[in-house]
C-alpha cells in the first residue's frame, strides 16, 4: 500500500487521536497521535495493516519527550513512525510489551536513558548500566 | 530451586566487541529459563554521536561492530542522504553494494566455522576461516583495510575500484565459489550434523513476529523479509537475485541459508563488478554541501539482518538525535524460546545459531550449583559436553 492510502486508512480509523501527518518521502510516513491512544494504534499496525515493530527512539526536544515507534511495511519497504509527545516533568505511557515481546527491551533502554514511565511493563528495570547510574539522572535528557 | 543450577554466559571476554552475561537456569541437563544481563561494555555511541560532525560519525558507527563494520556506516549513509534528498552515482552504488556482500561473505564464512567449532567439527572451523582470508585480502586491496574500510561517505564512496582490482575481485570470486561448494557438502550432507542441529533450537514464525527478530534468524523460519528486497537500496534494485528462505526454523536451517546466501552473494558482486564497467571510472560521489533540517530512517541488510538507523537534523553539522538499532539487539531476545526445554550439550549451538556478535565459546565461563555455589563445568567443559555428544552420534552411525 502506498504511504498516502495507508495515510487515508489511519486517518479514516483515528480520527480523534491523530494529531497530524508528516508525509516525509514516497515510502516514509510520520503519524502525530495522542499518547493515550498508543496502545490502539500500535495493535492496528501490527494486526491490520501486518507491520513489523522495528524499534522505538526517544528524544527530548522543546516540546517535552517524544517517542517515535519505527514500523515496517516488508511488503513494500514503507517506514511509519508513530510519534507521541509526553510531558517532560512527568513522562508516561502504557507499554507496548503486552503487543509484542519486542518492545520488552527498548522501553527499558528508554526508561534509563530518559526517565519514561512505561505503565504495565513486566519488568521495569535499567537495560544498559545494569544499576550502576546514579538514580534520577537520565543522560539523554537535555540538561545533562 | 535446590535441584535448578544456574550457567552463566559471559559477561566479558577481552576479544569480543559485545559483552553480554546470560544465565541459564538448569534441570539436570534440560535448560528450564534463560536470563541476560547487557550493558557491560556500553559506549554511548549515540550520545556520542551528536558530538561529532556527520563525517566523523561515519568512523564512529563503523566501530560499532568489528565483524559487519560496513553495514552501520552503510544505514548512516542511506539516513542522511535521504534527509538531503540525494541520489548518489550509479557507480558508488555498484561499489556499496560490492563491499557489502564482500563483508556477507566473509562473515558467513565466520559463522559456519565457528558453528563447526562448537560442534566438535574443526575442520569446518579451520577449512572456513582459511577460505575467508581471501576476501579479507580483497578488502586490504580495494580499501586498505582488512576490517573498518573507510569507504562510506555522504554522497559516494570514498575510493574507486580500478579495473585490476576489478580482475582480482573475480578471480577470488570463482575460489570462493568452489570452496563454498566444498564447505556446503560438508555441511548439508553430514549425517552428524543433521543428528546435531535438526530439530534444535527452533523458533516458529510466531516467535519471529512477537520478538520482531531480523535477518537469517527470521528467514530460517520462514519469514521472508530482507531490507535489500523490501526497500531497495544502493544498486541492489538494478542487480538479479534472490532471498534464501528455510520453513524449519531450527539450527540447521539457519545454516542452509547463510549457506546458500553466500551464492547470492558472489553472484551480486559479479553483476555488479560487470555492470560497473559501463559507468566513468572515478564517478564515485556527488559534493554534499549542506545538510537541511529533518529526519531520515536509513536500514541496510547487514549479515545477521536489519540494521536501523533514525538519524534527526537541525540545520547544523551534526545528528540532533541518532538512534542505532542493530539486528544482535532483537534476535539475542529469542534466546528466551530457542535455548529453553534443550539439553545443555544443545544450548551453545542453539545460541550460536543466531550469530549474535559473542560467539565465543570462551564466554561459557563456569557452571555451578545457585544454593552452594559448588563449581559444576568450566568453559571448556561446557565446550566440551557439545563435542562428546557430537562423537557420541558419530560412534553411533558408524555402528
Amino acid at each position: 500500500m502506498k504511504t498516502d492510502k495507508l495515510a487515508d486508512t489511519i486517518i479514516a480509523v483515528f480520527e480523534k487521536d491523530l494529531l497530524k501527518i508528516d508525509y516525509l518521502k514516497e515510502t516514509r510516513l510520520s503519524v502525530h497521535i495522542n499518547p493515550g491512544a498508543i496502545v490502539n494504534v500500535a495493535r492496528f499496525m501490527q494486526v491490520h495493516l501486518r507491520l513489523r515493530f522495528i524499534i522505538a527512539s526517544a528524544m527530548h526536544t522543546g516540546k517535552g519527550i517524544e517517542i517515535l515507534y519505527h514500523f515496517s511495511d516488508d511488503a513494500t519497504g514503507n517506514i511509519i513512525n508513530v510519534q507521541v509527545v509526553l510531558d517532560e516533568n512527568k513522562p508516561e505511557i502504557e507499554s507496548l510489551t503486552g503487543l509484542f515481546t519486542a518492545a520488552n527491551w527498548i522501553e527499558r533502554e528508554m526508561y534509563e536513558i530518559l526517565g519514561i514511565n512505561f505503565r504495565n511493563h513486566p519488568n521495569l528495570e535499567k537495560l544498559l548500566s545494569d544499576g550502576n547510574w546514579a538514580e534520577g539522572v537520565y543522560p539523554y535528557r537535555k540538561s545533562n | 530451586m535446590s535441584n535448578k543450577k544456574i550457567i552463566p554466559i559471559g559477561p566479558y571476554h577481552p576479544l569480543q566487541e559485545e559483552p553480554e552475561l546470560f544465565k541459564l537456569y538448569c534441570e539436570g541437563e534440560i535448560v528450564k529459563d534463560i536470563k541476560w544481563e547487557t550493558g557491560y561494555n556500553h559506549r554511548g555511541i549515540e550520545k556520542l554521536s551528536e558530538q561529532k560532525t556527520f563525517d566523523q560519525v561515519f568512523f564512529l558507527v563503523e566501530r560499532i561492530c568489528g565483524i559487519c563494520s560496513t553495514s552501520h556506516p552503510f544505514a548512516f549513509a542511506n539516513a542522511m542522504e535521504e534527509i538531503a534528498d540525494i541520489e548518489v552515482p550509479d557507480r558508488a552504488k555498484y561499489i556499496r553494494t560490492i563491499i557489502g556482500e564482500l563483508e556477507r561473505l566473509h562473515s558467513h564464512l565466520l559463522w559456519v566455522g565457528l558453528a563447526g567449532h562448537f560442534l566438535g567439527y574443526n575442520t569446518v572451523f579451520m577449512w572456513a576461516w582459511k577460505y575467508r582470508e581471501p576476501v579479507l585480502d580483497l578488502f586490504e586491496m580495494i580499501t586498505g583495510n582488512r576490517n573498518s574500510y573507510a569507504m562510506f561517505k555522504i554522497g559516494g564512496v570514498r575510493r574507486d575500484i580500478t579495473d585490476p582490482q576489478i580482475r582480482e575481485i573475480k578471480k577470488v570470486m570463482q575460489v570462493v565459489k568452489r570452496k563454498t561448494d566444498l564447505l556446503t557438502g560438508a555441511v548439508m550432507d553430514d549425517p552428524v550434523i543433521h543428528a546435531r542441529t535438526k530439530g534444535v533450537g527452533i523458533l516458529t514464525k510466531k516467535d519471529i513476529a512477537d520478538y520482531a527478530a531480523v535477518g537469517p534468524t527470521a528467514r530460517a523460519s520462514g519469514v521472508d523479509i530482507d531490507i535489500r528486497r523490501d526497500d531497495p537500496y544502493a544498486a541492489y534494485g538494478l542487480v538479479d537475485w534472490k532471498v534464501i528462505t528455510a520453513e524449519a526454523g531450527d539450527v540447521f536451517a539457519k545454516a542452509e541459508v547463510r549457506l546458500l546466501e553466500m551464492y547470492e552473494s558472489i553472484k551480486i558482486i559479479e553483476q555488479c563488478l560487470n555492470k560497473m564497467k559501463r559507468e566513468k571510472e572515478g564517478d564515485t560521489e556527488i559534493q554534499v554541501r549542506e545538510i537541511p533540517e529533518g529526519i531520515g530512517t536509513g536500514r541496510a541488510e547487514a549479515p545477521r539482518g536489519e540494521v536501523f538507523h533514525f538519524v534527526v537534523t537541525d540545520g547544523s553539522n551534526s545528528p540532533v538525535r541518532h538512534k542505532i538499532r542493530a539486528p544482535s539487539y532483537v534476535n539475542i531476545a529469542t534466546f528466551k524460546k530457542s535455548c529453553v526445554g534443550q539439553t545443555i550439550a544443545d544450548a551453545t549451538i542453539s545460541l550460536a545459531a543466531v550469530d549474535p556478535c559473542y560467539c565465543c565459546t570462551e564466554r561459557m565461563a563456569v557452571a555451578y550449583d545457585f544454593a552452594s555455589k559448588e563449581r559444576l563445568y568450566s568453559g571448556y567443559e561446557l565446550l566440551d559436553i557439545s563435542r562428546r555428544k557430537t562423537e557420541k552420534i558419530k560412534t553411533q552411525k558408524s555402528q
